[in-house]
């Protein structure tokens, strides 16, 4: 398999990227300049910035665990992908591994959102 | 087969301009219409109907004044507009939006590249763009910037799974991950024997999964950020999420990034279940309606359906609170999703003669899933009802036949008026002053 037909991909995405760039580029050199020293501060609607901690800070444990999880499916679905085209050629087979796999995954699925890994508050 | 390099470039710049251009019109679309259901006009006064009012709005933003705040990361900060407008353009290179067409000579069909892993192209460049976001959140060196990237992150991702797993039933149905062969694949309607007629099927996907397009509209809304899932830049909350900090033309690059994704999302949703290019039924009686350049009208013409849906749910519905949002993505459509996945493979098997055997197995499977979902289910705990010894959420409440005690003044009042108090009147004008 060759890989000329990924090339016109590269194509559009070389111009998307050369039109960003160029955009990013020319916005400071037509715009005008004006010097404020409040214009240059992070944006609190007026209030004094929340000065930002050192190194990112602390952050809501929630957003890790929503990553983990989104790994766990989206590997799931890498899975599910070539199982559903070639699923005419596989046979009952098929169907009862997936059964399985879904079945297992789902099982894992039900523990986290016992245990509370799905809840927001 | 791939094209010669001039036409190569043609399509390049051509996808590029109407992806440009449909963005432009869809703004203007957008503020017309959600105008409309407000009982406004929208923008009208520039060029004919107001249409050219954001080419207006797009080059008052490029001679506007670039700010870069104190506290950014310099590049990333810089960087993050052009990931979010390159993965955005980038997925529209695999969807095709007409047949076989001669251009000065050549034969080509309208689609930029065709790829055997189609959609998944689709997929990893609307993925790309969650890095645009978050970068741009972060490097902003600001709170609400920072707060709106991670939020949006944490839904794009979780929304790309209910858009993943809904789409599993289009890859069964069609065999293939190609656009391409997609498309092909619901051209015909199957035919089918009934009452003794021949009976043409219909074959959009629409109609044969429907529940598949369903989870799939939700979550290319949720992935898009639009309303009302726009919590990344809920601007009653975040004012303006991850993009609090940018102006000028990167403000620009950013809004054309998400223009741009709501279109390559509903030509992805026009490929995988509207049939693609060819012609809606009573049309396609037309003999010539699938040939030459008019599939390019049918594909344009059910994008813009598609994203008047985008305007419809943005001018209909309120925007969800944050806990509900991820509760419908991860409680209710992966697990719909998954049940539909069982459900839609076990009525293949079924149907594929080997009869008795696959069915009962899917409902086995559903039986055992319907069974962990009841198991499941959040059941609202009865509230004691409040008395007034207990008070309500930890305050004291009196309770209701409470009999409140006169206040002491009109007791005394009440002494002298009978006599037998101690004072005279002049006893009275001393209290009197002393209270004073």
């Amino acid at each position: 398999m060759s890989l000329s037909p990924y090339l016109p991909i590269v194509g559009l995405f070389a111009l998307a990227f050369a039109f960003a760039l160029f955009s990013v580029a020319i916005a400071p050199l037509i715009g005008p300049r004006r010097y404020n020293k409040a214009k240059l501060e992070a944006y609190e609607c007026g209030i004094e910035p929340t000065p930002q901690p050192v190194g990112g800070g602390r952050f809501p444990i929630k957003f890790y665990l929503t990553a983990m999880l989104f790994i766990v499916f989206d590997i799931e679905i890498i899975f599910l992908y070539p199982w559903a085209v070639a699923y005419d050629a596989l046979g009952l087979f098929g169907f009862v591994e997936m059964v399985l796999f879904i079945g297992a995954v789902f099982i894992a699925y039900a523990y986290v959102w016992k245990r509370g890994g799905l809840d927001w508050d | 087969m791939i094209d010669v390099w001039w036409l190569l470039i043609l399509k390049v710049v051509g996808i590029f301009a109407f992806l440009v251009l449909v963005t432009l019109f869809t703004i203007w679309f957008e503020r017309r219409v959600v105008g409309r259901m407000q009982h406004r006009p929208g923008p009208n006064r520039v060029g004919p109907f107001g249409l050219l009012q954001s080419l207006a709005d797009g080059l008052k933003l490029a001679f506007k004044e670039d700010i870069l705040p104190r506290g950014v990361d310099r590049w990333v900060f810089v960087l993050a507009p052009v990931i979010s407008t390159t993965a955005a353009f980038t997925g529209f290179a695999v969807i095709p939006f007409g047949p076989e067409v001669s251009i000065f000579g050549e034969q080509t069909s309208l689609q930029l590249a065709e790829v055997p892993v189609g959609v998944l192209v689709v997929l990893a460049a609307s993925a790309m763009g969650v890095y645009g976001v978050v970068l741009a959140g972060w490097s902003s060196g600001s709170t609400y910037p920072l707060l709106g990237g991670m939020r949006s992150a944490a839904q794009m991702i979780s929304y790309e799974i209910g858009m993943g797993l809904s789409i599993v039933a289009v890859f069964m149905a069609a065999s293939t991950l190609s656009t391409r062969e997609i498309v092909a694949a619901q051209a015909d309607g199957t035919p089918y024997q009934l009452l003794g007629m021949d009976v043409q099927l219909p074959s959009w996907y629409v109609l044969l999964l429907f529940p598949s397009f369903l989870i799939f509209m939700i979550s290319i809304v949720g992935e898009t950020n639009r309303a009302p899932f726009d919590l990344a830049e809920a601007e009653s909350e975040l004012v303006g999420g991850f993009h609090t900090e940018y102006s000028s033309l990167k403000f620009a690059l950013f809004f054309l990034a998400e223009y741009v994704a709501m279109v390559v999302m509903s030509g992805l949703a026009v490929t995988m279940f509207l049939g693609g290019w060819h012609a809606p039924w009573p049309l396609s009686l037309w003999g010539e309606a699938n040939t030459g350049w008019w599939p390019f009208l049918w594909f344009t013409l059910k994008v813009m359906g598609f994203l008047f849906m985008f305007v419809w749910l943005r001018g209909t519905l309120p925007r969800l609170r944050y806990d509900q949002f991820m509760h419908l993505g991860w409680k209710v459509l992966v697990p719909a999703s998954l049940v539909w996945i069982i459900a839609i493979s076990g009525i293949r098997s079924a149907a594929r003669d080997e009869g008795d055997r696959a069915l009962w197995l899917t409902v086995l499977g559903l039986v055992f899933i319907a069974a962990l979902l009841g198991y499941l289910w959040p059941r609202r705990r009865p509230v004691p009802p409040a008395t007034a010894d207990s008070g309500a959420g930890g305050f004291p409440v009196p309770p209701l036949d409470l009999v409140v005690p006169p206040n002491p003044r009109a007791k005394r009042l009440a002494a002298t008026r009978a006599g037998t108090g101690p004072a005279s009147g002049s006893g009275e004008g001393a209290d009197d002053e002393k209270e004073v």
